[in-house]
C-alpha cells in the first residue's frame, strides 16, 4: 500500500518537473497574451501550493479522472481504458509463450546434460537475449507478413495478429525462463531425494516430473514478475513496431505529441499494475514453497 | 585472468569487444564517406563495390553510419552504465555500511524506483528531460541504478559481518578508510560482473529507445535511429535495416559472452 501512494507521488512530481509552463504550451500561440496565459494557470489550479495540486490529483485520480488528453481531447481515463485490452491480451500471451518455451528449453538442456541439446539449448537462450527486440519484430514481419504473407502485421484482434507480436515480446523472457529453468533443475537433480527416489526404483520420467520439475521451477516463479516488468515494457516497441493500439504505444506517442497527462496517465498506470503483479507473485511464492509460508 | 582464457566463449566476446571498441575510437580514419551528409542522388542502393552495404534513403553510406554507431553505442553504454554504478554502488554502501535510517530511507527509494518496469522508468525520464543523447544516458543509467544499489548492499552486509571489520571499527579506524580498505574490495567483483551485463543492456534499451524516437536524435548514426529509418522501406531495401540489428547484434553478444565468463570466474555464486 505504500509502495502505491509512493508511485502516484513519484509520477505527479514527475510530470511537474517538465519544464516549461503547462499553460503556456496548451495556449501556443495565444500564448502571448499574458492575461489568457495567467487566467488558464488559475483554472488549472496551477496557482495553488503543490502540495494541494497533489491532493488533487490523487483523489481525482482515485475517483477515475486522470485529466484530458491535450491532443484528442479526450478523458485520459477514458483512452487508457480503451486500449489496456489489447495490452493485456499481448502480455499475457507473451508471458505464457516466454514460460512454455522457456521451461521446455530449460528442462532439456537440464535432462539432456553435456550433450549436444544442452549446449544448443544455451545457444539459442545466449541468443535470445543478445537479440533486440524491436529488429526481431521487424525481421518476423519481414519473413512471415512481406515474405511468405502467412500473417497479417499490424493491427490487433485475432489470433493470428497476435502470433507475432507476443513471440517477439516474450522470447527474452524465455530466453531468461530457460537458463534460470536448467540451472535450477541441474542443482535439483543434484539433490539426494532425487537419488533416493531413483534408487527406490521409480521410472525415470516420474522422477524428473514429481520430484525434480516442481521444486526447480519455485525459483522461476520470483523471476516472473520481474519479468513481467519487462514485457510491460517490451510493449513500448511491440506496439509500435505492429501498430498495435496499447498503453505502450499511447505512452510513446504522447511523449512525442508532448501530451504530457496521457504520458503520465500511462506510466502511472502501469506502474499500479506491476506493483500489483508483483504482489501475486509474492503471494504465490508463499504457496509454492511450504519452508517459506511459517515465516 | 588464466581461468577467463578457459573459457572459450569468453575469449571470444573479448576480442570481439576489443575489435569493437577499436573501431569506434578510429571510427574517423576507417570511413570514407561522411555519415551524416546526404546525396539525395544516389539514395537506396544495394550493397556494391562503391558502398559495401549500400546507401539509406538520403544517400547516405550504410558502411560509415554504421561505424560512427559504434562509437555512439558504446559511449552510451559506457556513460549509463557508469551513473548506474556510481550513484548505486554509493547508494548501496551508505545503506549497508551506515544501517538504520540510512538503509530505511534509501531502499525505500530504490523500491520505489523498481515499482516501474525498468523502460517506462527510462521513458518517464526522457518525457521529463526531452529527447536527446544526453537525456537517454541519464535515463537509462538511472533506471538500471536499482541493481547495483541491492548487490552492493548485499555485498557490504556481508563484509560488515567479517570480525576484521569489526575489530577496525573497535580499534577506532574511520569510517572511509574500512570502506576504502576492507569493504570495497569485496564489493567490487560482482560489480564488475554487473556492469559488463549492464552495459549489453544499456545498449539494447538505449537502441530501443532511439528506434522509437525518444533517444538519440536523426541524423545522428545510432543504429537504433538507422533501424527506425530503415523500417519503410523493409520490402526494397533490406540493408537499411538488417546491418544495423545485426551490428547490435553482434555486440551485445559479445559483451554477454564476456559478461558470462567474467561472471563464472569472479563470482562462481551468481553463475545461472
Amino acid at each position: 500500500m505504500p509502495v502505491l501512494l509512493g508511485i502516484s507521488i513519484a509520477v505527479f512530481l514527475m510530470m511537474h518537473m517538465v519544464p516549461g509552463d503547462p499553460a503556456k504550451m496548451m495556449l501556443g500561440e495565444l500564448a502571448v497574451n499574458k492575461e489568457a496565459v495567467e487566467n488558464l494557470r488559475h483554472q488549472l489550479g496551477l496557482d495553488d501550493p503543490i502540495a494541494v495540486q497533489y491532493w488533487r490529483f490523487l483523489t481525482r485520480a482515485l475517483h477515475g479522472d486522470l485529466g484530458r488528453s491535450v491532443l484528442e481531447n479526450q478523458p485520459v481515463a477514458r483512452m487508457l481504458w480503451q486500449v489496456l485490452p489489447s495490452t493485456i491480451e499481448l502480455t499475457l500471451t507473451g508471458l505464457g509463450i516466454a514460460v512454455f518455451l522457456g521451461v521446455l528449453l530449460g528442462v532439456t538442456a537440464a535432462v539432456r546434460h553435456r550433450t549436444w541439446l544442452d549446449n544448443a539449448s544455451m545457444v539459442v537462450a545466449l541468443w535470445g537475449v543478445s537479440m533486440p527486440t524491436f529488429w526481431m519484430g521487424l525481421l518476423l514481419i519481414f519473413l512471415f507478413s512481406l515474405k511468405l504473407g502467412w500473417l497479417p502485421a499490424t493491427g490487433q484482434g485475432g489470433l493470428l495478429r497476435l502470433l507475432m507480436p507476443a513471440f517477439t515480446l516474450g522470447y527474452v523472457a524465455a530466453a531468461v525462463i530457460a537458463r534460470l529453468v536448467r540451472s535450477s533443475m541441474l542443482e535439483v537433480l543434484r539433490q539426494e531425494y532425487v537419488r533416493t527416489a531413483r534408487a527406490k526404483g521409480l521410472a525415470d520420467r516420474l522422477v524428473i516430473y514429481r520430484h525434480a520439475f516442481k521444486n526447480a521451477l519455485i525459483p522461476v516463479v520470483t523471476v516472473l514478475g520481474l519479468q513481467f516488468g519487462a514485457l510491460l515494457g517490451g510493449t513500448v516497441v511491440i506496439e509500435t513496431i505492429f501498430s498495435r493500439p496499447g498503453v505502450g504505444r499511447l505512452a510513446v506517442t504522447s511523449i512525442l505529441n508532448k501530451d504530457f497527462l496521457v504520458t503520465q496517465g500511462t506510466v502511472l498506470m502501469s506502474a499500479v499494475f506491476y506493483t500489483l503483479v508483483n504482489i501475486i507473485v509474492d503471494f504465490s511464492y508463499a504457496f509454492l514453497d511450504p519452508r517459506i509460508r511459517y515465516d | 585472468m588464466r581461468r577467463l582464457r578457459r573459457n572459450r566463449g569468453a575469449m571470444i566476446g573479448l576480442y570481439l569487444v576489443v575489435l569493437l571498441v577499436a573501431v569506434a575510437v578510429f571510427a574517423d580514419r576507417l570511413t570514407t564517406y561522411d555519415p551524416v551528409k546526404m546525396a539525395p542522388g544516389s539514395g537506396l542502393q544495394a550493397p556494391g563495390r562503391e558502398h559495401l552495404l549500400g546507401t539509406d534513403l538520403l544517400g547516405r553510406d550504410v558502411l560509415s553510419r554504421l561505424i560512427h554507431g559504434a562509437r555512439i553505442s558504446l559511449r552510451v553504454g559506457l556513460v549509463s552504465v557508469g551513473i548506474a554504478a556510481i550513484l548505486g554502488t554509493t547508494l548501496g554502501l551508505l545503506a549497508g555500511y551506515f544501517g538504520r535510517w540510512a538503509d530505511l530511507l534509501i531502499m525505500r527509494f530504490i523500491d520505489l524506483l523498481l515499482a516501474f518496469p525498468n523502460v517506462l522508468l527510462a521513458l518517464a525520464i526522457i518525457a521529463i528531460l526531452g529527447p536527446n543523447i544526453f537525456n537517454l544516458m541519464i535515463a537509462v543509467g538511472i533506471s538500471a541504478t536499482p541493481g547495483y544499489a541491492r548487490l552492493v548492499r548485499g555485498s557490504v552486509l556481508a563484509a560488515k559481518a567479517n570480525t576484521y571489520v569489526e575489530a577496525a571499527t573497535a580499534v577506532g579506524v574511520p569510517d572511509g578508510l574500512i570502506i576504502w580498505r576492507h569493504i570495497l574490495p569485496n564489493v567490487l567483483a560482482p560489480v564488475i560482473v554487473l556492469s559488463t551485463l549492464g552495459m549489453a543492456g544499456a545498449i539494447l534499451t538505449a537502441a530501443a529507445l532511439s528506434f522509437l524516437g525518444l533517444g538519440v536524435q536523426p541524423p545522428t548514426a545510432e543504429w537504433g535511429v538507422m533501424l527506425a529509418d530503415g523500417r519503410n522501406y523493409l520490402r526494397i531495401a533490406w540493408w537499411i535495416t538488417t546491418f544495423p540489428g545485426m551490428a547490435i547484434m553482434v555486440t551485445v553478444l559479445a559483451i554477454n559472452m564476456l559478461g558470462d565468463g567474467l561472471r563464472d570466474v569472479l563470482d562462481p555464486r551468481l553463475r545461472t
